[in-house]
């Protein structure tokens, strides 16, 4: 498969040919409607339910468990209930912005799905310029927010777009710049490229391969929870001061358009830092069967992405909200000056050790394995204070 | 590039851009410069400029349009009504327009306009590698003095905005005073 994709691009679309192969376009264009369809739509949607259950098990309550087991299928009855909503457009509005702007949100959280990679051949496109893909159509979604909140014709609407706009331009700049010390180890702008470079075990992952890559992901995943509006940086749809942001005068399928763009924007997030500082699809070579190797990593990553999901859910659970002079001053004043001095510390550390530095890897991983027994030690400290039959029975 | 896929964006960026002009709303001639600006983009990655393809979808779609909107946003522009203005400037304008479309004619005649979709370029034109080559040796000392051009700018744009008159400073002394004498 990823020969005939690496044909497809060399010879396809972009290729110096004129030529065009209408079979292989045809399957490619199949197999972005699979990927979307089966992979991006349901997580989207099951991850609305787990969040739910989740902050509920956070906050000691029960959360939804009624639709199906465990309230699993929740979100199939939320999708059939918007679904069956009346499509309001406000008299006030500029109705073809207005319409447009749910899609333009939409396509930008479907794009990155094409350089997204799921395993060592389940790719759809190895840009060579994968990274720089993924971030900039990740940035249109800034279009269709402040489209839509100029077109509601609402103060609240007109407010949300325009914390938005501020937010998402400025943690593209942190965001971006911590990209940069992953690209100066590996030389690659291509996802599969710099996967390539990191080991299976977690001493060859990049999180560890330096103190200032540590501090790039860290950086890299709060930019990226404000970038896709995350508490505690959801200031654009700040329920209790905005009523739902540039969202306001949307509803039925158009509404959840913004939100299945936002919770699957929690699986881009986690990509994005699977791929790049958490070794990818890596798994070590236990089978010569390539069917088998890629569906082994295609848990592998999976797993990688879920896990930082479910940090991303915490943190939402935990946290409050932050005003929007601190949102600015976190950005400009703390991530921008520290990404930077990230991206020299990184060019230094590569100019000295070429090849990485294989103690350090154990080092900063034997750390990271000190901190999660803190970690869990305070959890195991606060289970046995909540309410024990939320957690010792979970069929409620 | 296939042919049709660059007529198809080349009437698209062509339509749009005369939509940033003769619409009336800001905010809708704006967008319509977005649809210029990423139709440009895959323009470019047709060419086989992908990185600048890239960043321009990334810089000038993503960011310095939505700077634009902000300052649209801020101003509070109004819908034009129709175009304003004392009638020898439109005279004037309409003149400058016309002498530029004739320069633009005579250099766009068929003759010497040679459309090639099949690019010759060596291997790995246009990629990151051969940009930051080009860009960190031959156009080293360009590259630099743009960077202090642009930090300049910065320095610029932070001075005018802490910028205080001298009654502010002088109330500023003031507070402090008030504040010392209470401590």
């Amino acid at each position: 498969m990823e020969t005939l994709i690496n044909n497809l691009i060399a010879s396809g679309l972009f290729g110096a040919k004129p030529s065009f192969d209408v079979v292989a376009a045809i399957v490619e264009f199949v197999a972005g409607a699979v990927v979307f369809l089966v992979v991006a739509m349901p997580f989207a949607g099951v991850v609305t339910w787990l969040e739910r259950r989740v902050w509920a098990r956070i906050q000691s309550r029960v959360g939804p468990n009624r639709v199906g087991p465990q309230g699993f299928l929740q979100w199939l009855a939320d999708g059939l209930k918007n679904i069956c909503k009346e499509d309001l457009i406000p008299a006030e509005a500029d109705a073809p912005l207005f319409k447009l702007a749910p899609y333009l949100v939409m396509l930008a959280f479907i794009l990155p799905w094409s350089v997204m990679p799921f395993s060592s051949s389940l790719i759809l496109a190895d840009l060579n310029v994968g990274v720089l893909f993924f971030t900039s159509v990740t940035a249109l979604t800034v279009v269709g927010v402040l489209m839509a909140g100029w077109a509601s014709n609402d103060k609240w609407s007109l407010i949300g777009g325009i914390r938005s706009a501020a937010q998402i331009v400025s943690y593209e700049i942190p965001a971006g710049l911590s990209i940069f010390p992953v690209v100066l180890m590996t030389g690659t702008l291509s996802m599969q490229g710099i996967i390539q470079a990191q080991g299976w075990a977690p001493q060859h992952w990049f999180v560890f391969a330096n103190p200032f890559t540590f501090i790039a992901a860290n950086v890299l995943f709060v930019s990226a929870l404000a970038e896709g509006n995350r508490t505690p940086f959801d200031l654009p749809e700040a329920e209790s001061e905005l009523v739902a942001g540039f969202a306001t005068e949307y509803s039925g399928m158009r509404y959840t358009f913004f939100f299945m763009a936002e919770w699957g924007n929690l699986f881009l997030i986690g990509a994005l830092m699977t791929t790049l500082f958490l070794g990818g699809w890596r798994f070590p070579h236990v089978s010569d069967n390539v069917v088998v190797m890629n569906i082994l990593e295609l848990i592998t990553f999976n797993v990688k992405v879920l896990a930082v999901v479910f940090v991303s859910m915490w943190i939402r659970g935990t946290l409050p909200r932050v005003r929007i002079d601190q949102l600015m001053t976190l950005c400009w004043k703390y991530l921008v000056p520290i990404s930077f001095a990230d991206m020299i510390g990184t060019a230094v550390w590569v100019a000295i050790w070429p090849d990485g530095n294989a103690f350090m890897g154990y080092l900063m991983f034997a750390g990271g394995l000190a901190v999660l027994a803190v970690f869990v030690r305070r959890v195991v400290y606060y289970v046995r204070r909540s309410r024990m039959e939320l957690y010792f029975r979970p069929g409620i | 590039m296939p042919a049709g896929l660059f007529w198809f964006l080349a009437a698209l960026s062509i339509l749009a851009a005369l939509g940033v002009v003769l619409q009336r709303n800001p905010v809708h001639c704006l967008l319509a410069l977005v649809l210029t600006l990423l139709a440009i983009a895959v323009l470019f990655i047709g060419q086989d400029a992908i990185v600048v393809g890239f960043l321009q979808a990334i810089v000038y779609a993503g960011a310095v349009m939505v700077l634009f909107l902000f300052v649209i946003w801020l101003l509070n522009l109004p819908v034009e009504s129709g175009p304003t203005g004392h009638l020898a400037l439109k005279l004037f304008g309409t003149l400058a327009v016309a002498a530029l479309l004739a320069e633009l004619a005579v250099f766009l005649v068929p003759s010497r306009l040679q459309l090639k979709f099949s690019s010759a370029h060596a291997a790995g034109y246009g990629s990151i590698d051969a940009l930051s080559q080009t860009l960190f040796s031959e156009y080293l000392i360009a590259f630099e003095v743009t960077s202090v051009l642009l930090l300049v700018a910065v320095i610029g744009a932070v001075a005018l905005a802490r910028r205080t008159t001298q009654a502010e400073l002088q109330e500023r002394k003031e507070a402090s005073a008030r504040v010392e004498k209470a401590a």
